[in-house]
């Protein structure tokens, strides 16, 4: 009935008397990249959580073409196709950086040891990371860690991707390894919802930028309106304040 | 005059060692598969009781608790006896090696759950997370991702606690489980030399936990992986 891959449709989050999200509506079509900014504590994570049906909203649908997945009983099956890429990576720390990719090969699409080896190869190469399958989280740096958290991702094939700040933890000189894999894979059509601080990278890669505060989306739209000729004062006073902050050029 | 003496009663500690090896061998074969098996059936048992406590509901960690407490709270002998001398009442009747496995693998499956259920929680709960966001169920995440994780980092734990079982293995000589402290003690009784008989007893049990406390310090470092060091 709708051509979106994901609509989010006036959902409503409260943890006890806070009331994080308060009407929250978006959609994503397919291969595009939208991003979302906003103060700290306003509920972006837990938009994604949501997303990710790790909560349920109080109020409101998120549907994942046509899906209703807040009613849906078949949580693990859809989850399948909603990659997650954490702020603080996530990665099984038992297992190898191929291993890592592999494990929901494995375990969850019950692929073979073989296939399944050749997948995770793949997606490392996509990374850059081929020559650093056998090598452990601890002995990765955070940007290589989160390439293979990405690469983790890809391989479930997943109709969408979302990030949570996936470049916060990082040191400012690891921040462009990973910025330049999500922006290699926005080029190759996939379908991204991305909450970061990196106002650089937002802008150029960004098919459309949501800002968000208290809980509520103040503004969407084209990332370069918001950027120069926003409609709502907060928007130009956060957008600039963040550029600022982070001395954006591209890094 | 007194090392004259010293090596008289080493020599005679020997004698008793070689006239009586065969038992002593026995015994020996006992103690090692007692410990064994209740270090396994504790691992197996201290596992099942971990997950019920930390991931079952209300009714199965509150079970799961109250029986800890009750092995934890209670001698190891009483329960020995228990199991041994307070089943017949019910029709259980069952031998002392039997008894023994029962009651060791019951305790230190107790002991053993306490010391998962820290390092399962000292896994970080972004670990089962991840897993979810993979498409695993819970349950898939607590044995591909957690479990694999909490076990190692109790590997120090376990060998610890093989090194007390193969000690306290021998209080199953009092339920007349012939094991190496039982056939000493019916050595003993024979030749009258307990001190002698008994100082031999210890010797051996003194090599089998340095042999396996080498064995294990081995083992550990085999199956170190980074990020997975062992920490005494
Ligand atoms: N599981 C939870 N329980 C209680 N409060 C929560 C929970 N998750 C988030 N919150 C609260 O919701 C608000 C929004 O959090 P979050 O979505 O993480 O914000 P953001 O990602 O935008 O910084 C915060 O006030 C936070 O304390
Ligand atoms: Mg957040």
């Amino acid at each position: 009935m709708s051509k979106h891959l994901l609509r989010v449709e006036n959902i409503y989050k409260s943890f006890g008397d806070n009331d994080v999200l308060r009407g929250i509506s978006f959609h994503l079509d397919k291969g595009e990249t939208k991003v979302i900014v906003g103060p700290s504590g306003t509920g972006k994570s837990t938009i994604l959580s949501l997303i990710n049906m790790l909560v349920p909203p109080d109020k409101g649908h998120i549907y994942l073409e046509d899906i209703d997945i807040t009613r849906t009983r078949d949580v693990h099956k859809i989850r399948q196709n909603i990659g997650f890429v954490f702020q603080d990576f996530g990665l099984f720390n038992h297992l190898t950086a191929k291993g890592n990719v592999m494990i929901g090969l494995t375990k969850v699409k019950k692929m073979g040891k073989k296939e399944a080896e050749e997948i995770a190869m793949e997606e490392l190469r996509r990374v850059g990371l081929e020559n650093f399958a056998d090598q452990y989280p601890a002995q990765l740096s955070g940007g290589q860690k989160q390439r293979v958290g990405i690469a983790r991702a890809l391989a479930m094939r997943p109709k969408l991707i979302l990030f949570d700040e996936p470049t916060s933890a990082l040191d400012p000189e690891l921040t462009g390894e990973v910025l330049n894999v999500m922006r290699k894979l926005a080029t190759e059509g996939m379908t991204m919802l991305i909450v970061t601080h990196e106002m650089g990278f937002a802008r150029t890669v960004a098919d459309e930028l949501i800002f968000m505060e208290d809980g509520v989306i103040l503004e969407q739209g084209l990332p370069e309106k918001l950027f120069t000729n926003p409609e709502h004062p907060r928007t130009r006073e956060f957008l600039f304040k963040l550029t600022d902050l982070y001395n954006e050029g591209e890094r | 005059m007194f090392l004259g003496s010293l090596l008289e009663g080493l020599q005679k500690t020997f004698a008793i060692f070689l006239a009586n090896y065969p038992a002593l061998l026995r015994g020996l074969t006992v103690t090692i598969y007692l410990t064994i098996i209740t270090s396994i059936g504790g691992i197996i048992l201290g596992t099942l009781l971990a997950l019920g406590k930390i991931y079952g509901n209300k009714f199965i960690s509150g079970i799961v608790t109250v029986f800890i407490g009750l092995i934890q709270g209670t001698p190891l002998l009483v329960q020995l006896f228990v199991i041994y001398y307070g089943l017949p009442a019910y029709g259980i009747r069952l031998t002392p090696i039997t008894a023994a496995l029962i009651s060791f693998t019951i305790n230190s499956g107790a002991y053993q759950a306490e010391y998962l259920r820290g390092s399962i929680q000292s896994v970080s709960s972004g670990q089962l997370k991840a897993a979810l966001s993979l498409g695993m169920t819970r349950w898939q995440g607590i044995f591909y991702v957690i479990l694999p994780q909490a076990l190692r980092r109790v590997i120090p734990s376990w060998t610890n606690e093989f090194i007390y079982l193969l000690k306290y293995t021998s209080l199953a000589y009092i339920i007349t489980a012939q094991e190496l402290m039982g056939e000493a003690r019916i050595i003993a009784s024979r030749n009258y030399e307990f001190f002698k008989t008994y100082l031999l007893v210890a010797f051996i049990y003194l090599l089998l936990v340095l042999l396996f406390t080498r064995f294990f310090r081995r083992i550990e470092r085999r199956f170190t992986i980074p990020g997975f060091e062992f920490k005494r």
